[in-house]
């Protein structure tokens, strides 16, 4: 476990590292001037030429980069072009939100995902199986940006019945807060839910056909017994997994969630700072949200290794 | 019975796919998608316009056609990009090993870092927004699925009995890696490419959503659907058609990709 726990480590911070250069770089590959862009309105060479001293972009890319990555260690991610708000202080800003979208979406992806996947599994071929499957490739298949127009349009436009868009602090009022995140969670939750169902349905039905499964049969032991002592608990390790990669497409989806349900959140935050060119904003949200990602990521593998020894075991001998 | 049920889906789904296909192919059919009628603004459907106009007086069937061109070449060209690109590199990780697939490996994990919108989205603004670029960002996305299921398999079959034939046989790596080992890794490929087609398409249409992918005045569902955005309560239709284009889009693949592996894989637990 010892060694294992090491390398995976070293893995991540060696992708965490990589991933820095990247951004730094990707951030530096954006069209236009990032001195123009700090100078604002200015147009005057003399007052560019000092911002560019100011800010060291006249100094070897490999020195800012370094110096850059001295800063982010530090939690200094700079300031905003646009707001000329501390970048770090936006981000512990918005993250809650997203966070809670994201706990949200997650609580609608478990409730329907994992009672639907057993219920296949337990029923196969059976009509609730072929309403899952059907539910899950719908899910797969179905934009979530769409999703949530759809659902603007029936329940908020024609229904009259929540709020379209908006957000208002958890804090400040949690009925109004809820009242607009429900659709939100709703469209993330649903995606989540359609993979997870069909990734629990494939799992529960290996376990179901292992031995060990026949085994507890053959000591007689109740289905009920048989269904959640031995297989769903041996299922669930497989879809904790997946809920972890699960991660980047619950990022990726509140980017553009936020976008319909106008939530100002991280998602909007990246997308806002790729349109109105705030580099230090793109760059600080896109290394904290690698960051974050590569984290869970190493946290699910660890928890997984933990549950299951054998992946420890081929992991060494690889 | 159950089997055939499957069989049945795939089978419409493929039926759906031509349809698309020959939709795409045959848009100017359907009318020019530019062609505005400012005496017919935001119209439910008719005769004339089927699925009605848009803000600007445009028939929507035409938008829909034209769309589905972008959409079809979005979601198999970056498919295609992917592989070209991804194949040969998880070959040689998975064949040769040794620092080769270190190298190739962590660039994996290193795309990987970053969620798959996120990547496109940066990609997408650092290329610029047109339909060449969002392929190229979209192909460098689904870049590490290919080279992660390419390697899966070459370490495989790299194991196999005819391989250390060939080898014994003194045949050379390329001749190895085309003759015995790529034609045994296919059908893998074949289901990566399905799922991976369906996520391009949805892909470029978030992109062109966002308004880092297609510009209008090209058409495209992504565009159209953030154009409808805006009249929701007048035109609410001009928001369904585009989406349920996509939706349709992606299940056929979908189900194809489902029909794919149930054949090819007799393991799949399906």
């Amino acid at each position: 476990m010892g060694s294992y726990l090491v390398r995976r480590v070293g893995t991540s911070a060696l992708v965490l590292l990589l991933a820095s250069i990247v951004v730094f770089v990707g951030v530096r590959a954006l069209p236009g001037d990032a001195a123009l862009a700090l100078a604002g309105e200015e147009r005057d060479p003399a007052a560019l030429a000092e911002i560019r001293e100011k800010y060291g972009l006249n100094d070897p890319i490999v020195v800012q980069y370094l110096r850059y990555l001295g800063n982010s260690l530090q939690g200094d991610l700079g300031f905003s072009t646009r707001t000329g708000l501390d970048v770090s202080q936006i981000i512990v800003d918005r993250l809650p939100v997203t966070l809670e979208l994201a706990l949200l979406s997650l609580l609608v992806g478990l409730l329907i995902g994992i009672p639907a996947g057993i219920v296949a599994a337990l029923r196969r071929g059976s009509w609730p199986d072929n309403v899952s499957n059907g539910f899950g490739l719908l899910g797969l298949s179905i934009p979530n940006f769409w999703l949530g127009l759809v659902l603007i349009l029936v329940v908020s436009v024609q229904l009259r019945l929540l709020p379209a868009s908006g957000y208002v602090p958890l804090l400040e009022n949690p009925v109004q807060n809820l009242q607009r995140m429900v659709l939100p969670a709703i469209v993330l939750g649903t995606g989540l839910s359609a993979v997870l169902m069909r990734q629990m349905r494939s799992a529960m039905l290996e376990t179901m056909s292992a031995d060990y499964v026949r085994t507890a049969r053959s000591k007689g032991l109740s289905e009920r017994q048989v269904v959640l002592v031995h297989a769903l608990r041996n299922s669930l390790i497989t879809v904790v997994t997946v809920l972890g990669l699960q991660l980047g497409a619950l990022i990726s989806g509140a980017v553009i969630t936020e976008q319909i349900f106008v939530i100002p959140g991280f998602g909007k935050l990246i997308v806002d700072g790729v349109f109105t060119r705030d580099y230090p904003v793109i760059q600080g949200v896109a290394l904290v949200t690698v960051f974050g990602y590569v984290l869970v990521n190493l946290l699910v593998d660890l928890t997984y290794s933990f549950l299951n020894p054998r992946i420890r075991v081929s992991g060494a001998a690889s | 019975m159950r089997r055939f049920l499957r069989r049945r889906l795939s089978v419409f789904g493929l039926a759906v796919l031509v349809l698309i296909v020959a939709l795409a192919l045959f848009a100017p059919v359907f009318g020019d998608p530019g062609a505005n009628d400012f005496a017919a603004v935001l119209q439910p459907p008719s005769a004339q316009h089927p699925l009605g106009t848009d803000d600007l007086g445009r028939d929507t069937l035409a938008r829909i056609a034209h769309g589905a061109r972008v959409s079809m070449q979005a979601g198999v060209l970056a498919t295609l990009l992917a592989m070209a690109v991804g194949v040969p590199l998880g070959l040689i990780a998975g064949y040769y090993r040794g620092w080769a697939d270190l190298v190739i490996s962590r660039t994996t994990d290193l795309l990987l870092a970053f969620p798959f919108l996120i990547l496109a989205v940066g990609l997408a603004a650092i290329l610029g927004p047109s339909l060449r670029n969002v392929v190229i960002a979209l192909g460098i996305s689904a870049l590490p699925s290919f080279i992660r299921v390419t390697r899966g398999e070459v370490l495989g079959l790299r194991e196999q009995d005819y391989v250390a034939g060939a080898i014994a046989d003194g045949a050379r790596d390329v001749r190895i890696l085309r003759r015995y080992i790529l034609p045994n890794a296919i059908s893998p490929l074949l289901v990566q490419a399905t799922v991976t087609i369906p996520e391009a398409i949805i892909g470029e249409s978030v992109l062109s959503f966002l308004g880092l992918g297609v510009q209008p005045p090209t058409p495209s569902w992504g565009t159209m659907l953030s154009a409808a955005q805006s009249f929701l309560s007048q035109a609410p239709l001009l928001a369904v058609f585009p989406g349920v284009a996509i939706a349709l889009a992606a299940l056929s693949f979908n189900l194809v990709g489902d029909g794919l592996r149930d054949t090819l894989d007799p393991k799949a637990t399906r």
